[in-house]
């Protein structure tokens, strides 16, 4: 309760809450604050200014562009939601593994991690997408790919430093199992730093999905994300900017609002991580 | 200090092999004979069969990842579909367009990251010093797309003072450097921040050295002692940091390269995949990986160099 009454006295973690809530409230609501459907195509009403009746506008396809804005909300909060939570997963479980595991495991395991980060995340993306196709499940697995190497490290490393403490000592000798050790005394000290470092990946998260929509990569038409609004407008710059302002605006809302609350929470909750 | 540059390098051999070993399995996946979609749907089965031979498709898989691997090892990526020109001339030769704009995207943020960086530290804890640290944390956060939208949407539709595609006349070094500008400026935006952080915290430190007091005891002037004395010294980390900028940078590279119509290796790849010529996929992807983990083998030896703390946690 302290740490969220001085989370409020930070101007710039109240502003970054503030746009996070926004986003948030926009995705939920999306239906309720708009009758347009963001999938529902008027020839008739394409390319319109924005305006009482449409917001933001129309795209090139007479779809207004609130209503896709909006949606487009939901994907990249779904993805950010859904993907960090499986690298966190499989980071935790890697992570352990290369920690408390034989020492050739160990080994193995932190040359697979460097191996994965040795990619440039959008060539990693292309190559994925060769095969697969574009999907928003090759968005997920894109973000796993970049994710989980961190996140196994910091496990690694906090494992390895507690493993040899005297409490880990202690319920050893009691005979506790590995299995108990790991999830009872191990585990807790992991995932508190692990889930603050998690959060402010979310920024990264968001900029994935919208680039690989934006490439074409991600989410297939006609559902909505703001990286294809982006794409839409970029084909139309020229003649319509309204349709690009649209689709960059809320990605840029987004990822300060993630990037300033996460960077207050840290420096609230784990002032060590502070300056990374 | 030979020993863990062994190691090291060891471990860059042992990632660059695991990338091909990986970039082999995607080719292998791929669905559809590569045979059949080089040729197009009117080739004759002869001619099929014939091109496979060629690519080497009708020998067991183990003998085609030995002849991929030990291929990509010396340089043989294989041929381009539709032409047949080698890949790796084919990268090479939009290669330095990306390089020149990597270098453009780190002149932008060396430019202004290091002076904010600097302004914030000697100023420390006042209203600039808090500016700076929110637009820094702000650049970094904002994707580098969004930024090259919107730069081209300001500066080339609206205002019209730059251009909006190209890399400029081929010899005209003025109009190819006024055509780098925006691109350079999404790609290096970002590391404005990064870098404005790292000095402000590195100048932090260095100005409470003792060389500093001592300086400032003999009555040497503020700004010699900023900009002679600390300065040099808290711009080294930086250069290490610069060395995984580079690589981070590739990826925004791309989105320039698509977003200002720039020739590239990003231009190159998003084409080749589009027209489904992955030898090209591959074969970029795979030079830019090995870009990218020489780059970090040499910020890491040059870490190792500096600080043997690091050599002995290898």
């Amino acid at each position: 309760m302290r740490s969220v009454r001085r989370l409020l006295r930070e101007p710039l973690g109240v502003f970054g809450l503030a746009l996070v809530l926004l986003v948030i409230f926009g995705a939920i609501f999306a239906d309720l604050l708009t009758s347009w459907d963001p999938t529902r195509i008027n020839p008739r009403d394409r390319f319109l200014g924005p305006s009482t009746d449409h917001l933001l506008g129309t795209d090139q396809l007479g779809r207004d562009l609130f209503a896709r804005v909006l949606h487009g909300g939901r994907i990249a909060l779904y993805v950010a939601l859904v993907s960090t939570a499986i690298s966190l997963a499989i980071g935790i479980v890697l992570g352990l593994i290369a920690g408390y595991g034989p020492r050739w495991l160990d080994n193995l395991l932190i040359l697979l991690f460097d191996a994965m980060k040795s990619f440039p995340t959008v060539m990693l993306a292309l190559a994925l997408v060769t095969i697969t196709g574009p999907s928003l499940t090759a968005v997920i697995v894109v973000v796993i790919l970049v994710n989980v190497p961190g996140y196994a490290r910091i496990v690694r490393t906090q494992t390895i430093a507690i493993k040899t403490s005297e409490f880990v000592t202690a319920a050893q000798s009691m005979g506790a199992s590995t299995t108990r050790i790991l999830r009872v005394h191990i585990m807790p000290n992991v995932i508190g730093p692990l889930v603050i470092l998690a959060s402010m990946d979310i920024p990264v998260v968001i900029a994935i999905e919208a680039g690989m929509s934006f490439l074409g990569l991600g989410v297939r038409p006609p559902t909505p994300s703001w990286g294809s609004i982006l794409n839409d407008g970029f084909g139309q710059i020229r003649e319509t900017p309204w349709i690009a302002i649209a689709g960059g605006l809320p990605i840029i809302i987004t990822t300060l609002g993630f990037t300033f609350l996460g960077e207050t929470l840290r420096d609230v909750f784990d002032p060590r991580l502070k300056g990374r | 200090m030979l020993n863990y540059a062994i190691k090291r390098l060891g471990l860059s051999v042992a990632i660059v092999s695991l990338a091909m070993f990986l970039l082999f399995c995607m080719i292998y996946l791929v669905p559809g004979d590569p045979a059949s979609v080089a040729l197009g749907p009117r080739a004759t089965d002869a001619m099929k069969e014939a091109l496979r031979v060629k690519m080497g498709l009708d020998q067991p898989i183990w003998v085609q990842f030995m002849n991929f691997f030990m291929g990509a090892w010396t340089g043989d990526l294989g041929e381009e579909v539709l032409s047949g020109r080698p890949v790796l001339d084919v990268v090479f030769e939009q290669l330095p367009y990306t390089l020149v704009l990597i270098a453009g995207g780190i002149s932008w943020s060396v430019a202004l990251g290091i002076p904010l960086g600097c302004w914030a530290a000697i100023k420390r804890g006042s209203l600039a010093d808090r500016m700076v640290g929110i637009l820094s944390v702000a650049v970094i956060a904002v994707p580098s797309f969004v930024i090259a939208i919107y730069a081209l949407l300001i500066f080339s539709v609206t205002l019209r003072w730059l251009p909006a595609i190209g890399a400029g006349e081929p010899g005209d070094v003025g109009d190819q450097l006024i055509h780098l500008i925006l691109p350079s400026l999404a790609v290096g935006l970002g590391w404005v921040g990064y870098i404005a952080r790292m000095v402000r915290a590195s100048m932090l430190e260095v100005l409470e050295a003792s060389h500093i007091r001592t300086a400032r005891a003999f009555g040497l002037p503020d700004r010699t002692i900023t900009y002679r004395y600390a300065l040099t010294i808290a711009i080294l980390p930086t250069i290490t940091l610069l060395g995984v900028g580079i690589g981070q940078m590739l990826s925004s590279a791309v989105f320039a390269e698509i977003v200002f119509a720039r020739p590239g290796v990003g231009k190159l790849v998003y084409d080749a995949i589009l027209t489904r010529n992955f030898p090209v996929v591959t074969g970029a992807v795979l030079v830019t990986t090995v870009i990218f983990v020489l780059l970090n083998l040499i910020a890491d030896l040059i870490v190792g160099a500096l600080d043997p703390r690091v050599r002995s946690s290898f």
